[in-house]
């Protein structure tokens, strides 16, 4: 039975995942990063990677307007925290819908053209549900203030169900396991390593070589006898999926939906996590947005006190001068940082981190290989015997 | 009537900061073939070189009065700008002045750093996929951004226009409509006019320079002109400069129209971006026609009568009418047959 | 009455009449030759029969429907594949890859979300893929990466490719062109095979050794016109061929 949810060689890749993913506090530990907050914003950014890779990494397709869905699962979590249930099954479920049926709304558009439009039509979408989201869909977003869980929400189904009175604003809960601290990230992991199936299932699939066929030759696909446009709506819309799912999930940690979520360049965050851990491949965008949110938690909490004193070890003026560089990327100058990743990893290792890994892999294997060469060469060298 | 020209001329300052920087997107794309998302933070720098040389213009000297005293008993500070004492009336003309005297420094410093961002960077991506340009120049835009930001804050720094450009014309009682009916800023007026004398140069410039020609033949049929043993590179790094200081100067030219902040390249490249697909990618002609055409339309869409029959379409109508524009014409007003289609 | 009926195409780019009144008729089960000096407009028609141009005016038939106005995908589900003058192989995919594509296309028509099985359980697809690059000699590379391949490695590919999905019809651009003669007899021979197995085969070609051991009937053209058509022998005396090929055509 085992052979019909997982391929053999995937096998060990996968029940790796689920054991540092369900380990992560214990691991990330060390690192200074083994609280629930951080560990959830892993999680998180971590399923929004991974359905933008099934975009991006499989089709080639850059979409510069996946914050749009993002932004549209956190507001419908909301609503639906304010006018159903506190209880995050629907609300995610919901938000997970809503991301697609936007994906297919402005896929069916942006898809029928290809390359360097495609991408700028799918950013004037974002920049309009942006836009709109500010002004005139204030009655649904509330606006700059952002959507935010009241005393006096309707919440038909809770109220339904149970009549007691509440006194403070109530908390998500998953059937009354309450979803903060470490019982939150333990939720959004369940649903990483279910997202991550999905995505090794995609991969392993005919559609998912579909999907490879479009960013290699779209031309041969179409004389192929294959329709290429359905296959990257396809995509396009699991991944808005996905990111609608990631939203729900920013809403179940912390119930408040705000415009900013939508800019695009949130949706520039997101190619950036997953090229930087290597777009096309299964871990890579994972690696990248932890990665990513690890450095930025880092980043943006030193500030110049904690830098004088790393570089105390240097003579006074050295500390002062190497302080006011280094607080350059640090704290809120942490973008500045996240910029200069952007252009070396794009520069030096375009197939990311996961390429860097197998660089690295092949290094000490072809120092391992020398010895069989050797032998070979010997062999080689004596043929008279 | 005269509301229909208010909102014409509104419409047309905005839409020369669009044209000016779409018209580098345009260079850039049709000679180098390259996905410049970083030319917004071009037109920021620029920006930003106006505020730099007002700043280091009003430094300020600071000498005290001994014969007359503050209400606190300590002598009264007088401070005067160190180029009014150096250079007397010319040092104050030049103050008052800064926002146009910037432009002589913005020239050669966009210049540089277009140079050095070509060099640097953008030429080991002529062969790489779009979506690498993108990115890669995408990066860039934050880098400078937030440069910028570290440098002189997050907040936008108002920079006036000179004292004689600070009031409005009556443009209604020069036609014989009533007084007062349409006034528009003066400076509006200067801008309008320096983005049309731009715009000539370098139309101008690829006209009738034999460098021009090169450059048009370029953005025809890159191939061909590689193969006729021109020396494409050089001019591809001068095209990117060019690009540049185009966009530098549009920027130095619109602070007094809207105070600087570090993220107003971000704002401005998604426009002006959506204004090269209007007007079909590596068309030059093309992206001066729907930058107009689109600053105009967003100044009616944010007329009351119109926000009131569709609320919101002040916010949107660049965006709508790019998705309509690629998805029924889909190479754009004037664009031409395989640019950028592969 | 053929498989395939070209009648008065016209197709003009510009000022220039790229193919002017073409009428054609392809039996069922024969290898047509196309030849023709250069810019005689045989790609052209090609990219006629498969959707890549529309003509401004004629009609294509292919079994009964017509070709004009359906999508190239379209096209290839009715039965008409197409090996490239230029390889169009997938070619960051490996051969196996490659050719288990066109065998998808072929079983599950234009477009189906099969996002849930698995590629490696596939079994019957992937056999016809390795028996089809075992009969055009690449069986040993399966896992190998398109792109690396060599060109005449990546015409075998493409042509798996267009031969795992069976096609009523197949057009090849100039199967031969750049191989060195052992490969180029080599072609022939497999395509002589292919023949025989009653596919019709529509073939650019300006090799004449290839032409005349492989076509049953020959059409010339010249300056978007066919010029003359018929048996090879027929063709291999014909003045007018020669005229064509000589440069004296209607100057």
């Amino acid at each position: 039975m085992m052979h019909n949810l997982i391929n053999k060689r995937d096998l060990p890749l996968f029940l790796g995942f689920i054991v540092v993913v369900l380990l992560a506090p214990i691991i990330m530990n060390p690192l200074g990063a083994g609280y629930p907050d951080l560990l959830q914003k892993f999680a998180i950014f971590g399923i929004f990677a991974i359905g933008f890779n099934i975009l991006f990494g499989l089709t080639g397709y850059l979409s510069f307007g996946h914050a749009a869905f993002l932004g549209v699962g956190s507001y419908t979590a909301v609503w639906t925290f304010k006018l159903l249930t506190m209880n995050v099954v629907p609300a995610i479920f919901l938000s997970t819908l809503m991301g697609g049926l936007f994906a297919l709304l402005i896929g069916v558009v942006s898809l029928r053209r290809s390359g360097i439009y495609f991408s700028i039509l799918t950013l004037a979408f974002a920049q309009m549900a942006y836009n709109l989201a500010y002004s005139v869909l204030t009655p649904i977003t509330n606006g700059e203030t952002g959507l935010q869980l009241r005393l006096h929400d309707p919440r038909y189904l809770d109220n339904f169900l149970t009549s007691s009175v509440e006194t403070s604003l109530p908390s998500t809960t998953f059937f009354g396991l309450s979803m903060s601290g470490f019982s939150g990230f333990y939720f959004c992991a369940v649903i990483l390593i279910i997202c991550f199936y999905v995505s090794l299932r995609i991969f392993r699939s005919p559609f998912g070589v579909m999907l490879r066929a479009v960013k290699s030759n779209q031309e041969r696909m179409s004389y192929t006898g294959l329709n290429t446009r359905p296959y990257t709506l396809a995509a396009f819309v699991i991944s808005g999926m996905f990111a609608g799912l990631a939203g729900g999930l920013m809403a179940v940690t912390d119930p408040l939906a705000g415009a900013e979520r939508m800019q695009w360049t949130v949706g520039g965050e997101v190619v950036l996590m997953t090229i930087l851990g290597g777009a096309g491949t299964l871990i890579g965008p994972v690696l990248g947005a932890v990665t990513i949110k690890y450095f930025e938690n880092i980043f943006s909490s030193l500030n110049d006190n904690i830098l004088m004193g790393f570089f105390s070890f240097m003579p006074e003026p050295l500390q002062h001068a190497a302080t006011a560089v280094a607080g350059l990327f640090v704290g809120e100058g942490w973008h500045l940082t996240l910029g200069a990743l952007f252009v070396i990893i794009v520069v030096f290792l375009p197939g990311g981190l996961m390429e860097g890994l197998s660089r690295i892999g092949k290094l000490f294997r072809r120092g391992g290989g020398g010895d069989g060469k050797k032998d070979a060469a010997a062999k080689f060298a004596t043929p008279a015997e | 009537m005269d509301v229909i020209l208010l909102q014409l001329l509104n419409g047309l300052d905005k839409g020369g900061a669009y044209a000016l920087i779409a018209l580098g997107l345009t260079l850039t794309f049709g000679t180098l073939g390259i996905v410049n998302f970083a030319h917004g933070a071009l037109f920021m720098l620029g920006a930003f070189c106006a505020v730099t040389v007002k700043s280091v213009l009003s430094m300020q000297m600071i000498a005290l009065d001994p014969t007359k005293k503050t209400a606190w008993g300590t002598p009264l500070e007088i401070k005067t700008p160190y180029v009014e004492a150096w250079f007397g009336d010319f040092g104050a003309v030049l103050l008052e002045y800064s926002v146009p005297v910037s432009i002589l420094l913005a020239i050669p410093i966009m210049l540089l750093i277009g140079v050095v961002i070509e060099r640097g960077l953008i030429k080991h991506f002529y062969k790489r996929p779009h979506a690498d340009q993108i990115l890669v120049t995408f990066g860039l835009a934050i880098v400078m951004q937030e440069i910028i930001k570290a440098i002189f804050g997050a907040n936008p720094i108002p920079q006036p226009a000179p004292e004689i450009f600070a009031g409005s014309a009556d443009v209604g009682s020069w036609l014989g409509l009533k007084a007062g009916s349409v006034v528009y800023p003066w400076w509006r007026m200067v801008y309008l006019a320096f983005s049309a004398f731009v715009i000539a140069a370098v139309f101008c410039f690829l006209q009738f320079t034999t460098f021009g020609m090169v450059v048009r033949a370029g953005m025809a049929d890159r191939e061909t002109v590689g193969l006729m043993g021109i020396d494409i590179d050089r001019r591809f790094t001068i095209v990117f400069g060019l690009a540049a200081i185009v966009a530098g100067m549009a920027g130095v030219m619109y602070t007094p129209i809207l105070s600087p902040d570090y993220h107003m390249g971000m704002d401005f490249l998604v426009l002006s971006f959506v204004v090269v697909v209007v007007g079909g990618m590596g068309s030059l002609p093309g992206a001066i026609l729907a930058g107009f055409l689109l600053g105009i339309l967003q100044s009616f869409a944010s007329l009351n009568e119109v926000k009131n029959i569709f609320p919101g379409i002040d916010q949107i109508i660049i965006y709508l009418v790019a998705v309509v524009t690629l998805l029924v014409r889909p190479r754009g007003l004037m664009g031409r047959k395989g640019v950028m289609e592969s | 009455m053929g498989i395939l009926q070209v009648k008065n195409v016209n197709k003009r780019f510009g000022g220039l009449a790229a193919l002017a009144d073409v009428n054609l008729d392809i039996e069922q089960s024969t290898v047509h030759a196309i030849i023709g000096p250069n810019g005689a407009g045989k790609s052209t028609l090609l990219n006629c029969f498969v959707g890549r141009l529309k003509p401004d005016t004629g009609t294509v038939m292919f079994d009964g429907t017509s070709l004009l106005g359906i999508s190239p995908h379209e096209i290839n589900q009715a039965g008409v594949s197409r090996v490239f003058q230029t390889p169009e192989i997938f070619g960051d995919l490996t051969l196996l890859e490659n050719v288990m594509i066109p065998a998808f296309a072929k079983r599950d028509g234009a477009f189906t979300l099969n996002a849930w099985p698995d590629l490696r359980r596939e079994g019957d697809i992937r056999d016809k893929a390795v028996s089809m690059l075992s009969d055009l000699g690449i069986g040993d590379k399966l896992k190998i990466t398109a792109a690396t391949l060599s060109r005449g490695d990546k015409r075998r590919l493409e042509l798996a490719m267009c031969l795992v999905q069976e096609p009523k019809l197949l057009l090849l651009d100039e199967p031969t062109a750049g191989m060195a003669r052992a490969d180029t007899n080599a072609t022939v021979d497999l395509l002589k095979g292919i023949a025989a197995q009653g596919i019709t085969m529509v073939v650019i070609e300006h090799d004449m050794h290839v032409v005349f051991s492989l076509a049953d009937k020959i059409t010339v053209m010249a300056q978007g016109t066919p010029i003359v058509e018929g048996l090879p022998e027929e063709i291999k005396g014909n003045a007018k061929v020669q005229e064509a090929y000589l440069g004296g055509a209607h100057l």
